[in-house]
């Protein structure tokens, strides 16, 4: 790379555990990715990979107790670990928005879907009610829903429509960074299809950056230019899309592949991965995807692969795989 | 010659609610084949699990008749029902919901065998056990463990194990990989494909998952607000979808391929409610191809192709040469 890019984000070394009941969860081992300006990294991996916390490390909402972070996250070029709980704050909203997986973890059953939008703004911008209420309105036009419904409660809206306000709130303030977990999980395929074009509509508009976690590989291959696939707290494969979808490396990421019904041949026997992801309070010494590897030798075992640059982008975590 | 297992005709169900009567399951009619699978897909609250019930008569049918293996079981009593149940059983989505927490992995499987006194002796009650989990793939060492201290992937094979205990001949799976993650979901789709095979089961697999469903199923019924809007063989209706809300559905699917990515079709217009329904076509408000006459009359369910059948009047109009 010649010209040096404009990073929105940098994560160097994030690691995370939490510490319950004398044990400690490994949930992040070390993980380290930077998303360029108006770009979108997917995160993809399974249940308790680690996907969420990280997009919590990006916001410094990691409960603490249980939660022990180390490592570097830089927003904008600013290292957030240096920055007061006021000066978080601000972040929070102004330059990163995050839209969790259950809507109504974010909706406020009480209050009618535009106050609840205007007092998003209020926090973050100096306007008075009024106004505020208005800009909710505009909002929710943008999402798709008609403005005169900001005057109803959330249990009045379908889940579709649940998920669109949330989204409408986590961007009510342009943030320069997204972080949607899961956003389209809950939704039907011709709704999810709506969100998703909806969210490509906005990020466009607004040169946002995001990070896209998910455990969908199709709505990866739609919305992301590059992908960190995670396994037990790691990034085991890092790439463009091309590189992820048309040169596998990563044996566990071509088990994710596998696992997939075959569209153009529904006779094609399905080739899961066997066994579990290790529980991550007892993370193997070695590679964490041994015990379900079919290539695994002794090296794997006692050691554990860190990324390696294969070409271009393209980096993976397996012994299998030589730096060049 | 097909051997018909399933026929089920012009079944409703409604349920009373306070804003009136809700068409759940509106009139549907269709039927499974000996050893094969129907996938049933639509979005949510379009009456996919409901159907499943009404069929198993976990629920009253409001009307229409369910014939299973020959015998109409939509006017048993109760007690020659309960003899029944032997023959259907049903795979939930949420295993630990549908599983008592206070019972080891063991008392699960081995309750309907002793509430259909199958086996009276505790000890081959026992035996009878290891074996359907060795079937259905979980180690011994759990036989004395509880749901909640198991995975999903092991708790849906629980629950796997619980249902073929009676020795089954027709099972409704609901959602029954949709909480699991993708690697966890082929190996269950596997299991149930090699059980199907051995045992020449017949399934009914409702799902909200398109790959899934075509992967795994014979045909495919599409239900739109209570009612099946199409039904064809799989690969026919991947091929060729013709009812609009089916084009659209799958135009939808995120295909995980960058190459030949398909056009989508995004719907707009709001659902109908399924209380109150008009007399009209039940997709209008949606349909980009609606019409005077979808707006005054219902569509039937009607024959396009060789077992390809669709409820829409512009299917019924043009001509598929
Ligand atoms: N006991 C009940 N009383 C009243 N309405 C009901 C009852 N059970 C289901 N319904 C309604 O019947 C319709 C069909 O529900 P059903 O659970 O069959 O949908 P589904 O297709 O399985 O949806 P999902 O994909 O969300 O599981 C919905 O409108 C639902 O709200
Ligand atoms: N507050 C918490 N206390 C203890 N363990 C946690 C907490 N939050 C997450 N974990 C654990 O951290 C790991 C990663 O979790 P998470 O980031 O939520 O995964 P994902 O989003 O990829 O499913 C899991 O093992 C999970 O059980
Ligand atoms: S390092 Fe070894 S065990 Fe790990 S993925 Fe590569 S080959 Fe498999
Ligand atoms: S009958 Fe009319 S409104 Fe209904 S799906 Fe067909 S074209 Fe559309
Ligand atoms: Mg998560
Ligand atoms: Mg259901």
């Amino acid at each position: 790379m010649s010209e040096e890019k404009a990073y929105a984000l940098e994560i160097e070394n994030l690691k995370v555990e939490y510490h319950v009941d004398k044990e400690v969860v490994h949930a992040l081992n070390g993980i380290s990715f930077k998303l360029a300006k108006g770009e979108t990294i997917g995160l993809v991996g399974e249940t308790g990979a680690g996907k969420t916390t990280t997009g919590l490390s990006v916001l410094r909402l990691i409960p603490s107790p249980p939660g022990v972070v180390s490592g570097t996250i830089k927003v904008q070029g600013e290292d957030i670990g240096t920055l007061s709980e006021k000066q978080m704050e601000s972040i929070r909203g102004n330059v990163v928005s995050m839209i969790f997986q259950d809507p109504m973890t974010s909706l406020n059953p009480t209050k009618t879907v535009e106050n609840q939008i205007a007092e998003v703004i209020r926090l973050h911008e100096k306007c008075g009610k009024k106004e505020s209420v208005e800009k909710a309105r505009t909002m929710l036009e943008m999402v798709g829903i008609p403005g005169d419904r900001g005057v109803e409660f959330p249990h009045q809206f379908s889940g579709g429509m649940k998920q669109r306000v949330v989204i409408a709130m986590a961007l009510a303030c342009s943030p320069e960074i997204l972080i949607a977990d899961e956003p389209t999980t809950a939704l039907d395929v011709t709704i999810q299809a709506q969100v998703l074009d909806m969210i490509r509509d906005l990020k466009k508009q607004y040169n946002m950056s995001m990070i896209m976690i998910t455990h969908d590989l199709g709505i990866v291959a739609e919305i992301c230019d590059t992908v960190a696939i995670v396994y037990a707290g790691q990034i085991v494969e890092y790439g463009t899309l091309e590189d992820i979808f048309n040169s596998t490396a990563h044996p566990y990421t071509v088990g994710l592949f596998g696992s997939l019904p075959n569209m153009d041949d529904r006779t094609q026997r399905l080739k899961p991965i066997p066994g579990l992801m290790p529980d991550p309070t007892k993370l193997p010494q070695g590679c964490t995807f041994c015990p379900r590897c079919p290539h695994a030798t002794e090296k794997c075992r006692t050691e554990r692969p860190t990324l390696v640059n294969i070409g271009g982008e393209h980096q993976v975590a397996c012994h299998l795989f030589k730096e060049g | 010659m097909s051997d018909v297992l399933l026929d089920v005709k012009n079944v409703k169900k409604y349920f009373k609610t306070p804003k009136g009567i809700l068409h759940a399951v509106d009139d549907v009619t269709f039927s499974i084949n000996r050893g094969e699978t129907l996938g049933v897909v639509g979005e949510s609250g379009c009456g996919k699990s409901t159907t499943g019930r009404v069929v198993l008569r976990l629920l009253e049918p409001t009307e229409g008749s369910i014939i299973l293996d020959g015998e109409n079981i939509s006017k048993l009593s109760e007690a020659k029902l309960r003899s029944k149940r032997k023959e259907m059983q049903m795979i939930f989505q949420d295993p630990l919901a549908s599983l008592d927490p206070r019972k080891t992995v063991g008392q699960i499987i081995e309750e309907p065998l002793r509430i259909h006194n199958i086996i009276s002796s505790s000890k081959d009650r026992q035996k009878r056990v290891l074996e359907l989990m060795e079937t259905v793939g979980l180690a011994q060492r759990y036989y004395s463990t509880y749901p909640h201290e198991l995975d999903g992937g092991r708790r849906q094979r629980i629950g796997i194990a619980r249902a073929l205990s009676v020795n089954p001949k027709f099972i409704v799976c609901d959602e029954p990989v949709s909480a699991l993650d993708v690697s966890i979901q082929a190996q269950i789709l596997n299991l149930l494909e090699d059980l199907q095979k051995q045992m020449g089961l017949t399934y009914m697999f409702i799902t909200h998952d398109l790959s899934v469903v075509h992967h795994f199923s014979d045909n495919i019924a599409v239900m739109y607000l209570g009612k099946i809007i199409e039904l064809a063989p799989s690969d026919e209706l991947f091929a060729a979808p013709t009812h609009p809300y089916t084009q659209a559905l799958l135009s939808a699917i995120p295909v995980p391929k960058l190459e030949n990515r398909r056009e989508r079709i995004i719907l707009k217009g709001e659902i109908t409610s399924p209380i109150n329904l008009p007399k009209a076509c039940r997709f209008a408000s949606r349909c980009i191809y609606a019409t005077e006459q979808c707006l005054h009359g219902e569509p039937e369910l009607k024959e396009v192709a060789p077992g390809h059948k669709v409820a829409c009047y512009r299917a019924e109009s043009t001509d598929k040469t």
